[in-house]
């Protein structure tokens, strides 16, 4: 029982980072409906930004209260990525959009390729360690949860309601939920759906880059090609939770999560990936538009 | 790398007044987006501690050089642009007799591919051609008949497939364990290997012929992933990442083999100078005997009910399936057709490397092939066929500049951005033509006389 709680909590905490990244996915696509292929990548340069950011901390002062460093490394990958994320939509997807369907989600590619690959020839290609952060371990119980797996969780909570009230009750929210229903509509009723669209990218890739400090804190090193698994397992996220649905997006990054923890716990933690992969297909077998999303409506 | 600013303000400005300001602009974000990925490098220190190395020098180069381009782009390149574009509308338009190239282009592509070996011999000797005919060649042929067996798929039949990889993977494998194990022959194996990717193809086609669009590209993409990781982590069958090794040569249908010891060697039949260049020559002409079939095999498809019904699929399922046609069916031999000439690419691929190992059949790949694919026009044979000469020969002829050591000192090396230069050559081409090198379509069906269909009418599924 003990172990099974143990689980679960290392399964919340994974869950939180793929469902922050899961979100970008979701929203993006909701709003424009295509896959942005590069979110991984948005994510994986959050988490370079906050190491150098950590870096210069390190050099510049001799010690910095933990807290006030991982906030100052939060908002300047904050800062930084939504930059990298809303030149990417205005250079490569807006002069797309209206166009093949396939046409974005190819400079997608191209732009995660790019990002990735600029991040290795810039940053080097090898693994990049940072001494632990935060090591403190409390246990109750047997049960031990690390301080780190504390801070994931609350911060991912502060972060989600926020996003929520953005959302739900700001008039920005209205016209992305606007813009998602209907854009020519939208449009027409004088909302200026390239504006909401961009601050739909920078949001994404602001909770991309808080998912990228929280990943480097708790594993403690970054590398160039670390965009692509997370990014694949928070894609599945979203699909699995119904892509388009941003509560979707949560509950499908936790369940990834819970499925990854308890399959390399009790199965084998070679195939934990096999395991997610093949549960996302069964799911899409029996509920083709994912676990909370709308079925889509056929029109002729 | 810079932004597109465009206002009301901008009908007043003259062009390089707009110049300067998205000049500046450009520079503004260029320097936000690059302050700490170029102007800092984090590296190890000899206690394995990161360490920052400052580089403002590159960083103002980079700056300069973006803010500077954008400028030229805005304050010439564009007003040049809609100069000759307003020339263009003003001429009338005079239906032009296609030219001679355009006319023959299959022709003359296939007396140059046929004679390309020929001439490398000729122009660099056998051992100066090695190069030539392998990496060029053998190379850029690989991923033609890679993107024309997914070009069924997606292009055809407008289903979105990001794991085809899986199918190449299934392929290769087959003839590395057959060929290894059993001591089987290509010849033998080739089918054999077809037949198993289709096996594949349709093993992932039943489980996702309910779902559409995006779904499917998931699905597809994590049965990718699933075959990449069985391969990694089967180690008692596939050796793990270590792969397998020491896959048997093809031989001439038994007749001629290119292994020295054997005394069937084709040196010693022939009596000439031992040489490696044989091997791959021959290879050379397998690899596009495969295109050639797999051409010819989609040539014909499309003019068989099944071909027809593919497309009718991608133009319209809803009217599709009112007209009787099964899409179950139509779904599964599409998925099974490509499958199998991604198993005969692979089973190729295992052949002439010698080597396989779950390495190369990441997600890159699979993108990589789909982007030729979408580049080359989705449906069109010749375009595709340009497309991976374009990516793929462009690439691999980054690892020829050498002459750039010059330029940039001993230090640096060209080989590290070719997939950063491949990734941007994607984007720029994607924005350049949408709708890829051939966006027209020649129809299958047509009444009295031919037309290409335009490519704003053509469509590209929803499957």
């Amino acid at each position: 029982m003990q172990y099974f709680v143990q689980q679960l909590i290392n399964g919340l905490t994974l869950g939180s980072i793929y469902g922050l990244i899961a979100i970008g996915y979701t929203m993006v696509y909701g709003i424009i409906g295509m896959i942005n292929f590069a979110h991984g990548d948005i994510f994986m340069v959050g988490a370079f930004t906050a190491l150098i950011v950590f870096l210069i901390l390190g050099a510049l002062f001799y010690s910095v209260p933990i807290v006030v460093a991982l906030l100052i490394m939060m908002i300047v990958a904050m800062l930084l990525t939504s930059l990298y994320n809303w030149t990417i939509e205005k250079v490569a997807y807006r002069p797309l959009r209206g166009s093949f369907r396939l046409a974005p989600l190819i400079t997608a590619i191209g732009m995660s390729i790019a990002l990735s690959n600029f991040v290795q020839v810039t940053q080097g290609p090898r693994n990049k360690p940072i001494p632990p952060l935060v090591s403190q371990v409390y246990t109750f119980d047997g049960i031990s949860i690390s301080l780190k797996q504390i801070i994931i969780v609350i911060v991912t909570i502060t972060l989600l309601a926020i996003f929520w009230y953005l959302v739900n009750r700001t008039a920005l929210g209205r016209a992305q939920r606007a813009c998602e229903q209907d854009r020519k509509m939208a449009a027409l009723l004088g909302i200026d759906v390239d504006r909401t669209i961009s601050i739909t990218f920078i949001m994404g890739a602001a909770l991309a880059a808080v998912a990228g400090t929280l990943f480097l804190m708790y594993y403690g090193v970054v590398v160039f090609s670390d965009g692509f698994v997370p990014g694949v397992k928070a894609f599945t996220a979203a699909v699995l939770g119904g892509i388009g649905s941003l509560p979707g997006a949560v509950l499908g990054g936790l369940l990834i999560g819970f499925i990854e923890s308890m399959w390399s716990a009790y199965f084998s933690i070679d195939y934990k990936d096999v395991a997610a992969f093949s549960i996302l297909a069964i799911v899409l077998i029996f509920l083709p538009s994912g676990i909370l999303g709308r079925p889509e409506v056929e029109k002729v | 790398m810079a932004a597109t600013v465009s206002s009301g303000r901008d009908a007043v400005a003259t062009p390089i007044q707009r110049a300067f300001r998205e000049a500046f602009y450009a520079g503004a974000i260029s320097l936000g987006l690059f302050v700490l990925f170029i102007g800092l490098r984090t590296d190890q220190n000899i206690t394995n501690e990161l360490i920052l190395v400052q580089r403002w020098l590159l960083l103002a180069i980079v700056v300069i050089a973006v803010t500077v381009g954008r400028f030229l782009y805005v304050a010439y390149a564009v007003p040049a642009m809609e100069r000759s574009k307003a020339e263009k509308a003003a001429t009338p338009a005079v239906v032009a007799e296609p030219g001679f190239i355009k006319q023959n282009f299959n022709r003359i592509g296939l007396v140059i591919l046929l004679l390309y070996p020929i001439a490398m011999v000729l122009l660099f000797g056998f051992q100066g051609s090695l190069k030539w005919v392998d990496n060029f060649g053998i190379q850029i042929l690989i991923y033609v008949m890679l993107a024309w067996g997914l070009n069924i798929v997606v292009g055809l039949a407008g289903l979105l497939d990001l794991g085809y990889v899986a199918f190449y993977a299934v392929g290769a494998y087959a003839y590395a364990l057959l060929g290894t194990h059993f001591g089987l022959s290509f010849w033998i194996l080739l089918p054999a290997a077809g037949c198993m990717a289709a096996f594949w193809g349709v093993m992932l086609g039943f489980p996702v012929l309910r779902l559409r669009g995006d779904y499917l590209a998931i699905v597809t993409l994590a049965f990718g992933e699933i075959i990449r990781l069985v391969l990694i982590n089967w180690r008692e069958v596939t050796n793990g990442s270590a792969g397998i090794s020491g896959i048997p040569k093809v031989s001439f249908f038994g007749l001629i083999s290119f292994n020295v010891s054997d005394p069937n060697y084709i040196a010693k039949v022939l009596h000439i100078a031992q040489s490696g260049a044989y091997y791959k020559i021959f290879l050379y002409y397998l690899a596009l005997g495969l295109c050639l079939l797999t051409a010819f095999v989609t040539i014909r498809l499309r003019r068989l009910p099944v071909g027809r019904a593919w497309e009718a699929l991608r133009e319209d399922e809803i009217a599709c399936r009112s007209l009787g046609i099964n899409t179950t069916t139509t779904k599964l031999t599409a998925f099974a057709t490509g499958a199998m000439f991604g198993g005969f690419a692979g089973s190729f691929f295992a052949a002439r490397q010698g080597f396989v190992s779950p390495e190369s059949f990441v997600f890159l790949e699979s993108a990589i092939i789909l982007a030729i694919v979408v580049l080359g026009g989705m449906g069109s044979l010749g375009g595709i066929a340009v497309a991976a000469l374009v990516m793929i020969g462009g690439t691999e002829i980054l690892r020829e500049l050498d002459f750039l050591k010059a330029v940039f000192g001993p230090d640096f090396t060209p080989e590290l951005y070719r997939m950063l230069l491949f990734g941007m050559a994607m984007v720029i081409v994607m924005l350049w033509k949408p709708r890829g090198f051939v966006g027209s379509r020649e129809p299958t069906a047509f009444l009295k006389e031919r037309r290409a269909v335009s490519a704003s009418f053509t469509k590209e599924g929803h499957g």
